[in-house]
């Protein structure tokens, strides 16, 4: 094999199969570490969320949540920037999805409520993503750093819309009053008897068609649209940007944008799928959970619907696993994304050196 | 109601918000400290949160076991330590992305923390309270209760520079190390150097890798006792996610005090009096402006640090070679 | 002979790069000893090596006699070598003493060290004729003033052997003639010099003896007294292997591409266009020659709409762009200008994309590509697989990553996407740089097939032969200046050769310096 043709596999296959393997394998070892077997809590957890048909709903409606950032902050990856706010953007996406409904009249058809509420997610979470981008691009305030400032700025916003504006009267809970239920998206149990299928009750909803969807347009749009070819070349070479004619500002916020919409999605699975109305903090965890998502898909549409169920079964076996083993809880897909996000990301490159001088030396040139 | 005790009413509420704004500030001062060398040899540190909850937890859990903060401190110091070097070794040696490798131990801390304390006290991964001995207490300083009764500067002295805990004391003595470490050493000149053109510093034969890995030590160090002081000084045990974004305010207020010592110390102090303000008029109703939602100064930090980074009101430059792992080879 | 510095085969590869190709140098003690050669003929690879910022492969370095084998650049400022680079080495924001005593701070504390550094700093200065202010920062200070303290720093830290690496590319004329009489100060006391650069007429004017880099490989040393600068530009610019290439007569015909007075200065505030004008038509090739660094990227850049004009005019098509009505590339595309960049790593391709992606950088939003926003992707593929086709590009797979292509391939697909574009102006940086002898002759005759079909075609090269043989008028730039124009069948390599050194410049503030330091 020709060295070319041998380091394209490390990199392209080797290398983030090794990264994955790790990050299982320091999960494993923390799995002895705190005395449990890890073979039979792989047992547990798969048995959790695949073993009955409550557990697979659940599975999937997580599922649904970490595609949505997944996708979010991959598209920002490939315009080269670091979307770290996924929190806030899922957060007032999901006011925007809630804000449609009760701006609407409430006898409005489904067929027009719902997608007016997926485009108030949208709107509401890439506008709040397009303020970092905006800054950014014109402003050259760092993306990271104003991202993570707009994740506390959601955070305190929207408990004081929900304390003070939005609360349901006479209620102490920060919530919503119910939303009318032309607002509510079909839960697939109740969808699958019409097709003569049973399934138990489980938050799972329609949005995960949305997600499938979003995958589909996601991939079309970054590698079959003129908008997203200039910004993976933005992204990959902003020299050749420049050349090529591509308004690289301009690029950045609509990047921006694009990915707060999809993170903005989270609020149409948890509150127009699930709750039904808005609550505090249904999105926590799921935007930086979009980051592992991302690294381990490696941006890819099909990579992140890959890793988004790996993590949703993680979701789902871990509260299985916590029924098990009373010093487990669902916080160790928390640890599992953290490692995923240190060994595939900021690793991402630790095996290399070691792989080519095994794998692939450098030939003599002769001179 | 005499005139005299309203006064006296309104001084004390005023000292006691003050009071707050020190004991607030504290871990702010020291994880801006720590960011503040890590950044200032070019390592971006957005794993301060994770440090300190880290150290949080460490703290708590060997307070716990063995009664002593003090080798509570020393092994929280130690764990935080652990962290700065993997994230030493991911972005210095393997030239990883700062950025990602800050967010993975963030994320990983604050999952790991709670699963640990599971497995160690099965109370839904809080530390059990620390009663008696495990924590750092208040020391009243000499003189405290004879001044007391001296008008204005009595109380002043009683309420505001006296009963603090150890760590209050010495975060705040830290500042004037950090500045003079910084700006009259040989370290702290290549330190700086190193942050702003690492070439510079190599081409003039001192180790780029061995500068920034002590930086990020030291950082990791400071983490360490800031997460001490929340577990341990400010409160009694550890529990989830307890910091609660205090690394971010303290990042924020490193960017806002544009990386300089004296002035980030400032931003922590006015971080921290708007979070003691925020609690102290929760519900009251104020003259003139009525009630004003506790999450508007809350929001104040973030949106100053936004503001500022835009270039609106002032500038803050940072460090040139920040976020750039160095690469010598081309 | 007393020689301050011997090296002696040195080798260095990285990766499959040959930097340095078994290099022997010897250098006078108290000399000024000058390296010429093109970019990227390893002068600065071969430096840093002396200096201990890269280790040689191979070979052995003598100083003052001494055989060291130096692992960092501590090791080689203690023997004695002090080196001031390109891009200078220095913290902008500490203040000249600070800059100084980085690295040499004697002792844990500032205080002591800057004082002592103070005091011998002051006797520096005094000694060489150095004057700069040791407290103001770095950054408030002239490019002239920063590199005086890149020479303060390393005398400080007590260097007998100075290099500078192109020390004068950031220089206003004024500046340089300062820079020359501080070299003619420390050469008085016994320090030796190695300057390394591009511009000739320094060479001969301020060095003792003279060595040519080419390829990484040293072709020629020589005493400056007994060359010329013409002859220097010969041994410079490579002589490729080039093939007869039969070259019609064409008729040229309307101006496509006018400039007029064209004037860009850098962000140093360095000029570096000079009232450039020139005309091209149909059917023309218009050669620019000249050493490279001389303003050719600068033009290319301002041509193509990357970088805005400043002052001037160009005019295509009966369309001018000006200051105020600025170009983009994407407007100079649909006014019917290609672009084949210098740098095509750089600017020319992505290398993470498929070759079909690359092939269409720049055309995306073509009609024929994309329906409205919508790419098509099919029909990328297929326009790869012609251009492939057309200019034989091995191999001929669309889906191939553009990284996997050798650089003689690659050069073919980007002059593929730019030319079978049917563009009416063609500007083409550096076409068979780092491509392989088989590609050039074929790349040479599409050159001319452009030209013979009646596109106004600009070449840049630094290759002399390129330019000979495909050109119909050359134009020669130095320092930023046209220094001729001219037909190219009255043109040979010895008149372009004098024209890119500029030697027949009637002031020469450098002459006068030259000639006096001879005296003394």
């Amino acid at each position: 094999m020709k060295r070319d043709t041998r380091l394209a596999w490390i990199n392209g296959l080797l290398l983030p199969l090794l990264n994955v393997l790790t990050a299982f394998a320091a999960t494993a070892v923390l799995f002895l570490l705190i005395g449990v077997n890890p073979l039979e809590a792989a047992e547990t957890l798969l048995y959790g969320a695949f073993g009955y048909s409550e557990g697979i709903g659940y599975t999937f409606y997580y599922t649904t949540n970490f595609i949505f950032t997944g996708l979010a902050v991959a598209v920002a990856f490939h315009a080269g920037l670091f979307n770290i706010g996924g929190e806030g953007q899922a957060y007032i996406g999901g006011l925007g999805a809630g804000l449609a409904v009760f701006m609407l009249f409430p006898e409005l058809s489904p067929w027009l409520m719902i997608p007016a509420s997926v485009l108030g997610a949208m709107l509401f979470g890439g506008a709040w993503a397009s303020v970092p981008g905006y800054l950014q691009a014109y402003r050259g305030s760092h993306i990271v750093i104003t991202t993570i400032m707009f994740n506390f700025l959601a955070a305190t916003l929207m408990v004081y819309l929900l304390v003070k504006v939005l609360r349901e009267p006479g209620q102490m809970t920060p919530q919503t009053v119910l939303f009318p239920d032309n607002a509510w998206l079909p839960f697939v149990h109740d969808i699958l008897p019409a097709f003569g299928l049973e399934m138990e009750r489980s938050p799972l909803n329609l949005s995960i068609l949305l997600a499938v969807f979003m995958c589909f347009l996601v991939w079309f749009f970054l590698w079959h649209t003129r908008l997203g070819y200039a910004i993976r070349v933005t992204g990959l070479n902003p020299h050749a940007a420049v050349y090529g004619g591509i308004n690289q500002k301009k690029i950045i916020v609509v990047a921006m944008c694009i990915s707060g919409a999809l993170a903005g999605l989270v609020g149409i699975n948890e509150l127009i799928g699930y709750h039904h109305r808005i609550i505090m903090n249904f999105h926590l965890g799921y935007g930086f959970g979009g980051i592992a998502v991302a690294l381990m898909g490696r941006n890819h549409p099909f990579g992140i619907v890959i890793a988004a169920l790996l993590f949703g079964t993680l979701y789902q076996g871990g509260a299985e696993l916590a029924f098990e083993w009373s010093n487990i809880s669902r916080d160790i897909v928390v640890v599992m994304q953290g490692l995923v996000i240190l060994f595939c990301g900021a690793l991402e490159y630790m095996y290399k050196p070691t792989l080519i001088r095994w794998l692939a030396p450098v030939q003599e040139v002769r001179s | 109601m005499s005139e005299v005790t309203t006064l006296n009413d309104m001084w004390m509420t005023i000292l006691l918000t003050l009071d707050a704004t020190i004991r607030l500030s504290t871990p702010l001062v020291l994880a801006a400290m720590a960011g503040l060398f890590s950044e200032r040899s070019g390592v971006v540190d957005i794993g301060l949160e994770g440090k300190m909850l880290a150290a949080c937890f460490a703290s708590a859990s060997v307070a716990h076991f063995t009664g002593s903060p003090w080798l509570a401190l020393l092994v929280a110091v130690f764990i935080s330590l652990c962290l700065a070097l993997v994230h030493g070794f991911a972005t210095i040696t393997h030239k990883g992305d700062q950025i990602v490798s800050g967010v993975a131990l963030n994320i990983l801390v604050s999952g790991l923390t709670i699963i640990l304390g599971l497995t160690w006290f099965r109370q839904g991964g809080q530390t059990p309270s620390l009663s008696g001995d495990g924590r750092f207490f208040s020391i009243d300083l000499p003189g405290a209760e004879l001044m007391q009764n001296v008008p204005l500067i009595g109380s002043l002295y009683k309420e505001l520079l006296s009963g603090h805990n150890i760590l209050v004391y010495a975060a705040f003595a830290l500042v004037p190390v950090v500045w003079w470490v910084l700006f009259h050493t040989r370290f702290g000149l290549r330190l700086r150097a190193v942050g702003e053109n690492p070439k510079a510093v190599d081409t003039a034969g001192i180790s780029v890798n061995g500068l920034r890995y002590r930086a990020v030590m030291i950082g990791g160090v400071l983490c360490g006792i800031a997460g001490t002081y929340i577990a341990i000084a400010h409160n009694a045990q550890f529990t989830r996610d307890m910091t609660a974004g205090a690394g971010y305010i303290a990042l924020a207020a490193l960017i806002f005090g544009k990386w300089r010592p004296v002035t980030v110390l400032m931003a922590c102090l006015l971080f921290g009096f708007l979070q003691a303000f925020a609690m102290r008029i929760e519900g009251v109703q104020l003259p003139v402006v009525g009630v004003i939602p506790v999450q508007i100064i809350e929001a104040v930090p973030y949106l100053l640090t936004v503001i500022l980074l835009a270039g609106f009101i002032g500038k803050a430059i940072p460090p040139k070679a920040i976020g750039k792992p160095y690469v010598k080879e081309r | 002979m007393n020689f301050a510095i011997e090296l002696q085969d040195i080798d260095k590869r990285f990766g499959a790069v040959h930097a340095n190709d078994h290099v022997n140098l010897q250098v006078e003690t108290g000399s000024i000893h000058g390296i010429v050669g093109e970019n990227g003929a390893g002068k600065s690879t071969l430096m840093s090596i002396l200096y201990g910022f890269y280790q040689a492969d191979s070979g052995s370095i003598k100083i003052f006699g001494n055989e060291y084998q130096f692992t960092d650049s501590h090791e080689a400022i203690a023997a004695g070598i002090g080196m001031v680079h390109q891009h200078f080495m220095l913290v902008d924001n500490f203040t000249v003493l600070e800059n100084v005593i980085l690295g040499a701070e004697g002792g844990q504390l500032l205080a002591e060290g800057l004082q002592a550094a103070r005091q011998s700093l002051k006797e520096l200065e005094e000694k060489y004729g150095l004057d700069v202010d040791l407290d103001a920062t770095v950054d408030s200070l002239s490019v002239g003033l920063q590199q005086r303290v890149e020479i303060l720093k390393a005398l400080y830290k007590g260097a007998k052997i100075l290099i500078l690496d192109e020390p004068t590319g950031v220089l206003t004329p004024q500046e340089t003639d300062e820079l020359f009489k501080i070299f003619a100060a420390l050469k008085a006391q016994g320090v030796t010099i190695i300057l390394i650069t591009h511009k000739l007429r320094e060479i001969m004017a301020v060095t003792d003896t003279v060595s040519v880099m080419r390829r990484g490989a040293m072709v020629a040393h020589l005493e400056t007294p007994m060359t010329s600068e013409s002859q220097l530009a010969e041994h410079m610019v490579g002589r490729k292997v080039l093939f007869n290439v039969n070259k019609e007569q064409v008729e040229a015909g309307d101006v496509l591409l006018s400039v007029k007075h064209l004037n860009w200065t850098d962000s140093q505030g360095v000029p570096r266009l000079k009232r450039i004008n020139f005309d091209i038509r149909a059917g023309e090739v218009l050669g620019v020659a000249g050493v490279s660094g001389n303003g050719q990227s600068e033009l290319l850049e301002v041509l193509s709409g990357i970088t805005p004009i400043q002052e001037g005019s160009i005019q295509i098509k009966g369309q001018t762009f000006s200051p105020k009505e600025q170009a983009n590339p994407a407007k100079m595309r649909t006014m019917g200008m290609a672009h084949v960049p210098e740098d095509r790593h750089k600017q020319g391709m992505v290398m993470e994309f498929r070759a079909a992606e690359t092939a269409i950088l720049g055309y995306h939003t073509d009609d024929e590509l994309s329906n409205g926003p919508w790419l098509k992707p099919a029909l990328g593929r297929e326009r790869c697989a012609d251009l492939m086709q057309a200019f034989d590009v091995r191999p001929d797979d669309v889906e191939l990553k553009s990284a996997n292509f050798s650089g003689g391939n690659q050069q073919k697909l980007i002059l593929a996407r730019e030319m079978e574009h049917n563009p009416d102006v063609l500007l083409i940086g550096q076409p068979t740089r780092g491509v392989d002898v088989g590609a050039i002759e074929f790349i040479h005759q599409k050159i001319l097939a452009m030209r013979d079909a009646g596109k106004a075609v600009l070449l840049v090269s630094v290759e002399l032969e390129e330019i000979l043989s495909l050109s119909d008028r050359i134009m020669v730039l130095c320092d930023g200046e046209i220094t001729g124009q001219m037909d190219a069948a009255k043109a040979d390599e010895r008149t372009l050769g004098m024209l890119m050194a500029n030697a027949q410049q009637a002031h020469d503030p450098l002459q006068s310096i030259a000639s006096g330091e001879g005296q003394s």
